[in-house]
């Protein structure tokens, strides 16, 4: 690629692929949160992360077909992240208040 | 000023984002959770999305957020240990995780590629379809049936959220 045409390109606007990467990027971090960390809550907070990065793609598709259903999509995924939160939290506090502990190792009644 | 404001905000939301996995305490990690948020807002701004911009501060960044602190602060979560993490996570981690994106990346940038006349630019101001106005119409005309379905599904979000905080599981 010629670095002047490169210049060029992007003196004009961003790629729609730069963002759709970056929305890659977040989401891989998210799922490696997801996987690593052993606190109930942070663990829920990186599935937002992940809702956030595919977010970030519908809108990008929808800047790209200049249509406004990647909006509402998006629009749609932030209700249902919220009752998910909500609900998901009320879960939390239920799981603490018969445990005492927010390590999900040891929240294991139906392992075996 | 687009590939400027883009590159700035991108590094900042990858940098909250390493520092949600990163950090110890809870709260270190809802805080820099805000801060990829905000930057994401920044830049649906670009892409056009004015209303979703706008909605994701507030009802991301403020009230899903603030929920989240909320039961960080109910439970006093402390740090979390790093003890106990299995031998297969620590050494196929991370090559799994590389897998992963290189999948992820492959699929998008095939279609879309990353340099080169083919190349589709996103300019701001390009996009004008995303305000209020036009989410409202299409909300309201063509996307009703899903709309009237989410009010059903908040509603037994906040019954499903009463009962599981009243009753003690045995």
């Amino acid at each position: 690629m010629d670095p002047q045409v490169l210049m060029q390109t992007l003196g004009k606007g961003v790629p729609t692929s730069w963002y759709l990467a970056l929305s890659a990027v977040l989401f891989t971090i998210g799922v490696a949160g997801f996987i690593l960390r052993r606190n109930i809550i942070t663990v829920f907070m990186c599935i937002e992360l992940m809702l956030n990065a595919v977010n970030l793609s519908f809108i990008a598709f929808a800047h790209e077909h200049r249509q406004v259903s990647g909006h509402l999509f998006t629009f749609f995924v932030m209700v249902v992240a919220a009752a998910e939160a909500a609900v998901g939290l009320a879960i939390i506090l239920t799981v603490f208040k018969n445990r005492s502990t927010l390590n999900i190792d040891e929240i294991d009644s139906l392992k075996n | 000023m687009d590939l400027f404001f883009f590159l700035l905000f991108a590094f900042i939301a990858v940098a909250c984002a390493v520092s949600v996995v990163l950090q110890k305490h809870p709260i270190s990690c809802a805080l820099s959770l805000v801060g990829t948020m905000a930057s994401l807002a920044v830049l649906y701004l670009l892409l056009g999305a004015e209303f979703i911009a706008m909605v994701q501060v507030i009802v991301y960044a403020g009230a899903i957020m603030v929920l989240f602190v909320f039961v960080i602060m109910l439970l006093n979560a402390g740090e979390e240990s790093s003890k106990g993490r299995s031998w297969i996570a620590k050494i196929a981690g991370l090559p799994a995780l590389a897998a992963l994106l290189g999948i992820l990346g492959y699929a998008m940038l095939t279609f879309y590629p990353m340099v080169g006349p083919k190349a589709s630019l996103v300019h701001f101001g390009d996009f004008t379809g995303g305000g209020a106005k036009e989410i409202g119409t299409a909300l309201f005309t063509e996307y009703l049936l899903p709309f009237e379905v989410t009010s059903i599904l908040i509603l037994i979000a906040i019954l499903g959220a009463i009962v599981l905080a009243r009753k003690e599981i045995d």
